[in-house]
């Protein structure tokens, strides 16, 4: 096993567990912490593909991966930012009670 | 001077259609104004009429007028009047007898409440008679024949609500028509053959053109048995005398059926030895027929108008064996005695609160002396009695040319017996009316709805007024008179038919066997007086059930005769059961087959739309409504895709990378 391929089954592991949160949490909080696994299990892709490809010796990929997780973090910001409206209009933050579902 | 009565010519028919225009305008009440014009305007036509006449006197000439009626094609249609002694000599006779007649009806017709619709009718039928006597086209000539049929039409079913009446007046209508549809052929025919239906048209009329055809002649002869009742066609006039009896003496006596034997003498020129043989034969067979038939009538108008049939018969014998002058002769007197004879009938009718059956009657002649006067006088004239009456004369010169005739002695013997019967039973009808006591027999229904019914008859019964006797008296005064001009010694009758001038001649009287002739035939009418005297006469009979003299010697006879020899029951077994299944097989040919080809269209187009509907419904409408609802369908299943839930978005997006990742994978792999 190389080291690309140990990379890509933990950054998949990764995914599959913030996909799992996403989808499985009914707290708006929780599902956003599973949406950031998920973009962090990319950009640990982004790191290994650099690392182990053909021009690991400039440093682009640590450069994309930085702003990546800059944008993130903004992303992030813009993301609590709106549960927190959303949770000041309705008073929770649990999913299914803010679309009115049957559950 | 001598061209104006001709020009003025056409206002003796028109005055009588514009009274009759206005009668028809009054209103139901307005009887005396409805009169008053009636009875004016035939004034004036009759005064015309005698204008015309004595201008004929001065110069016996034959005048017309034509002018252009319609167009077709390049051809024009003449139409004209026009004036010769004929149409002259019957001008006269029928605005005279008309004037009277219309005078008496005012009296007759006093107690009917559609007074102004009568007077309406009956100066449409003057008007209508007399355009067809100045007619100078033959065309003219049948539609002023047409609206006299029309008129009898409406005037025979004047008391329309009797179901006889109706039913009379319909039967006339129908039989005319059939003799018409052969006059109309004719006239068809004669302008195929000439071009013109004018009868004088300086030389190109058809009268002139020399055209002699029997088939034409034969045709036009239909026309003239259909409406002058000869022996086929004879069967609607002792019908017709259900109309009021002023109706029966102007239409069925004097003038309408009269229209025959002038429409004969008309178009005297064209008719061939022949034809003339054909009139001469159905005229004798007529007279005779029609006279054994009324010997056992028993209502007096019937009797009459076999009477009318059977001297009909003798007018047309005239012309077939003796020329226009015979037959006219007898035409003009006949129309003075009838009419006489029907209006006397008439003022019994009226005296005696409808009445008509004469074993009913009896004894009139104590209560109604001048109308028993009269009624001998034209029962005399009728019968022919020798000298002093018209009949005498007229018939006298038809049995001379009937016996003078080279083709058959035949007719002459029929016409002579006619004449035995003629004054047989006229002797058996005024005993019956006019001797004897008066008869109360079971009451029958009244006749004339328009006279109520008095409480006793014999204390009811009364003279007529006098604007019924005078018209009696008038008539009966030329009954009389109206032999001379006809006179072997002074034939100044047929002079002024021929144009010629008349001359006084003693020797006639003795030629060809002529006097020997007439004792004949007067020793025959005396023969009938005396014998009807012998039978009814002396011994009339006590109540109304009692049998007839004749019924009680020969029942069978008697019988067969009343029924008029069964003509009617022999046309109800042939030629109506012929029409009833002729009408059945058109009634199922238009039922099933000519109604039947619209019913299989509509059911074929119900069927073709009722498919079409279908498939509208069904297939069209079904198709397009599934489509929209799958479409709707589809659109809710996806719309459950996008329930607002980003889970389940997730979920999706999840499964769709894995599919994509395996589907990438395997492939990689393939």
């Amino acid at each position: 096993m190389t080291g690309l391929t140990g990379c890509l089954l933990v950054s998949s592991m990764l995914f599959a567990i913030g996909l799992a949160g996403a989808l499985t949490r009914r707290n708006t909080i929780l599902v956003l912490v599973g949406i950031e696994l998920m973009l962090n299990a990319a950009n640990l892709n982004f790191i290994a593909f650099w690392r182990y490809g053909p021009r690991s010796g400039e440093p682009t990929g640590m450069i994309f991966v930085l702003f990546s997780i800059g944008v993130a973090a903004a992303e992030a910001a813009v993301g609590l930012a709106l549960i927190l409206a959303v949770y000041r209009h309705a008073k929770t933050t649990d999913l299914s009670q803010l679309t009115g579902g049957p559950q | 001077m001598s061209v104006w009565i001709v020009r003025a010519l056409w206002l003796i028919p028109v005055l009588p259609v514009l009274a009759a225009g206005m009668g028809a305008l009054l209103k139901r009440n307005q009887r005396r104004l409805a009169a008053t014009v009636a009875i004016g305007a035939m004034s004036i036509s009759f005064v015309l009429a005698v204008v015309a006449f004595a201008h004929l006197l001065l110069a016996p000439e034959r005048l017309f007028i034509n002018f252009e009626w319609m167009q077709f094609g390049s051809e024009w249609l003449k139409l004209g009047w026009m004036l010769d002694p004929l149409a002259g000599a019957m001008l006269v006779m029928v605005t005279f007898v008309g004037l009277l007649i219309f005078i008496y009806s005012v009296a007759y017709m006093h107690h009917d409440e559609n007074f102004t619709r009568f007077f309406c009718f009956l100066s449409l039928f003057a008007g209508a008679m007399l355009g067809l006597l100045i007619a100078n086209s033959l065309l003219l000539l049948f539609m002023c024949w047409e609206v006299v049929g029309l008129t009898s039409y409406l005037l025979i079913g004047f008391w329309y609500e009797r179901p006889a009446a109706a039913a009379a007046a319909k039967k006339a209508f129908i039989t005319t028509r059939i003799g018409d549809l052969g006059l109309l052929l004719g006239m068809v025919w004669l302008y195929g053959q000439t071009g013109t239906l004018l009868f004088y048209d300086h030389g190109a009329g058809c009268l002139e053109a020399g055209v002699a055809s029997t088939g034409i002649a034969l045709l036009i002869f239909c026309g003239a048995v259909g409406k002058s009742g000869q022996l086929p066609l004879h069967v609607w006039l002792p019908d017709a005398m259900e109309g009021p009896t002023p109706v029966s003496a102007l239409i069925h006596a004097a003038t309408m059926v009269a229209a025959g034997v002038y429409l004969v003498a008309r178009v005297y020129p064209l008719m061939t030895p022949q034809a003339l043989e054909v009139v001469a034969w159905i005229g004798a067979l007529t007279a005779i027929f029609a006279a054994l038939v009324a010997v056992a009538q028993e209502d007096i108008k019937r009797i009459l108008a076999y009477s009318t049939v059977s001297q009909l018969g003798y007018m047309m014998l005239g012309l077939g064996v003796g020329g226009v002058a015979v037959g006219v002769f007898h035409l003009i007197a006949h129309a003075f005695f009838k009419a006489l004879l029907f209006l006397g009938a008439g003022s019994v009718i009226h005296g005696l609160m409808g009445e008509q059956d004469i074993r009913e009657m009896g004894g009139v002649r104590k209560w109604m002396p001048v109308t028993f006067a009269c009624y001998a006088v034209g029962t005399l004239a009728l019968c022919g009695f020798p000298l002093f009456f018209s009949g005498f004369w007229s018939k006298d010169a038809i049995l001379h040319a009937a016996y003078e005739w080279n083709v058959s002695r035949v007719p002459f013997y029929l016409g002579a017996l006619g004449a035995l019967l003629t004054a047989f039973y006229m002797t058996r009808q005024v005993c019956y009316v006019f001797f004897g006591k008066r008869r109360k027999g079971p009451v029958t229904e009244p006749v004339v709805p328009a006279e109520t019914a008095a409480s006793d008859p014999e204390e009811a019964a009364h003279e007529s007024p006098a604007a019924m006797t005078t018209p009696l008296l008038l008539l009966a005064g030329f009954a009389v008179l109206l032999g001379f001009i006809g006179t072997p010694a002074w034939p100044w009758l047929q002079s002024f038919l021929e144009m010629e001038a008349a001359s006084w001649d003693w020797h006639q009287l003795a030629e060809n066997g002529l006097l020997s002739l007439m004792v004949a035939s007067s020793l025959l009418v005396f023969a009938g007086l005396g014998l009807g005297w012998w039978l009814y006469g002396r011994k009339p009979i006590r109540h109304a059930g009692d049998q007839d003299a004749l019924e009680r010697l020969q029942p069978t006879v008697f019988y067969a005769l009343k029924r008029g020899l069964f003509v009617d029951q022999l046309y109800a077994v042939t030629v109506l059961r012929l029409a009833w299944w002729i009408a059945c097989v058109a009634n199922w040919l238009e039922r099933w087959v000519w109604g039947g080809i619209p019913v299989a269209v509509s059911a074929l187009t119900k069927g073709l739309g009722w498919i079409d509907s279908s498939l509208d419904r069904w297939v069209v409408n079904k198709g397009f409504d599934e489509g929209c609802n799958s479409v709707a369908d589809g659109g809710r299943l996806l719309a459950q895709l996008q329930d607002g839930r980003i889970q389940h978005y997730l979920r999706v997006l999840g499964a769709a990378v894995a599919a994509l990742a395996l589907f990438l994978l395997l492939g990689r792999r393939g």
